[in-house]
């Protein structure tokens, strides 16, 4: 069974429509990258599997039920979500940035001062240093890596990435695209991957979901993206040879 | 003579500050959760906004003569001028409450929605905290507009150091007005720089 299934899911609001008769699945351990263009309506979808918002049409099934008969509090609190903007609160340390769903679930403290210590270990900010810190004294690139964390944080078997690295330089975002298969390979969760950059793609979905203007127009590996015959994919792969901007 | 007068600055002075902290007290309890109702509910928001903001433009001798004759709430005595210096306070109260909670950023709310926070535990973590300078700096400016408003309330009966000022302008006394008034910007001063104090150790992150 699929972790994730979109079945005939459209959304029509004000009389545009955002999203067309969509299916998918999604794998359990694969990371599926849905590509498209600014408005193509990939980043709705996305928000359809946490229920930040709900299809007009069609249903989208997490762990075989449908989101709309989940408790939606439950729901998200097993689905990571890391946005490009990072979404950090403020107000909270980077620990207690990353202690938040545990917190919420309310784990025993010894248990999540130990997964907050073990996780800040991995992304490169040790606690020692980094986890007294507030938001504002990090990077942008620490603090998608503060997101990552959190979004790992109460260990949930999905994790959704909306343009996660978008606003980063190139090194940067480099670095943490290296980072996020290296704890890919760790973990082992499932994702689904957000992005306009094709070269983003290719390098971190080991399937890719090609959207335009709301409707999938391909869905497949890597191999067969750049072998796939539709306009939009050939427009995508033209990217591949242009020099990264 | 002297101490006659020390005592009545002295009373006049504690009347003063009940009027003003009853009606903070009052407004806060009112407009805070209103605020915060108003930011779930837009369809109200304009509309309890552009209320307070009538109640604002209301001259304030005319606001406290307006309450005398209603029944119950007003008469002569500190609780009408308490219940009108409710009402100028909400306007700075409720408006930064909305403000506060709605300049949350859009980012951290999604986040905190998306993660899967209750809509309790996002108010009191998460849009409170973040919003809570926005909504004191509103109680501050309350507060202190209040202090000098309060001075009106003598003219009803309600006692406070507004009973200096009438009597000085009846009696064209300077140093009696100067009695009134001194006290009421030195009170107004402590409390501007005692809730910036609150404000600072509260929200010191």
């Amino acid at each position: 069974m699929a972790l994730v299934s979109f079945r005939n899911v459209s959304l029509t609001f004000a009389r545009r429509t955002v999203l067309r008769n969509f299916n998918l699945d999604v794998e359990a351990g694969e990371t599926l990258v849905l590509l498209g263009r600014s408005g193509s309506g990939k980043t709705t979808a996305l928000k359809m599997v946490n229920a930040m918002v709900v299809p007009t049409a069609g249903e989208v099934f997490v762990e075989g039920r449908a989101t709309t008969a989940w408790d939606l509090v439950r729901l998200r609190r097993r689905i990571g979500y890391v946005i490009q903007e990072s979404g950090l609160f403020p107000h909270y340390t980077v620990a207690d940035n990353v202690a938040l769903v545990p917190r919420l679930e309310r784990w025993p403290a010894a248990d999540i001062q130990a997964r907050v210590s073990a996780l800040l270990e991995k992304i490169g900010l040790p606690i020692g240093e980094f986890g007294g810190r507030y938001p504002d004294q990090l990077s942008g690139g620490q603090r998608q890596r503060v997101g990552v964390a959190r979004a790992l944080a109460a260990d949930p078997p999905l994790l959704l990435f909306d343009e996660p690295f978008g606003g980063l330089d190139p090194v940067t975002r480099l670095e943490l695209q290296r980072q996020f298969v290296a704890l890919r390979q760790e973990f082992g969760k499932t994702a689904i991957f957000v992005t306009h950059d094709v070269h983003e793609a290719m390098f971190l979905g080991t399937r890719i979901a090609l959207l335009v203007d709301g409707a999938i127009q391909f869905v497949g590996t890597r191999q067969a993206f750049m072998k796939a015959p539709t306009a939009e994919a050939r427009a995508f792969r033209e990217c591949l040879l242009a020099p990264e901007v | 003579m002297q101490a006659d007068l020390l005592y009545e600055l002295a009373t006049l002075t504690v009347q003063h500050l009940v009027l003003v902290s009853m009606a903070m007290l009052l407004a806060a309890v009112v407009a805070i959760p209103l605020g915060i109702a108003l930011t779930r509910h837009p369809r109200w928001r304009n509309w309890m906004l552009g209320l307070t903001n009538a109640i604002q433009t209301i001259p304030s001798l005319a606001l406290f003569g307006f309450l005398i004759p209603i029944p119950l709430l007003g008469g002569i005595g500190p609780h009408t001028a308490i219940i009108a210096l409710v009402l100028y306070a909400l306007l700075p109260m409720l408006r930064n409450t909305v403000t506060g909670i709605l300049g949350v950023d859009a980012s951290v709310r999604e986040s905190a929605t998306a993660l899967g926070m209750t809509g309790h535990e996002r108010l009191w973590h998460v849009e409170l905290p973040l919003a809570a300078p926005t909504i004191m700096a509103g109680v501050r400016i309350a507060t202190v507009t209040t202090i000098g408003t309060a001075t009106i309330a003598a003219a009803i009966g309600a006692g406070g150091l507004g009973v200096f000022i009438f009597r000085g302008l009846a009696a064209v006394d300077t140093v009696l007005l100067l009695a009134g008034a001194i006290p009421a910007a030195l009170i107004a001063i402590a409390a501007d720089q005692g809730l910036e104090w609150i404000e600072r150790t509260l929200l010191r992150h």
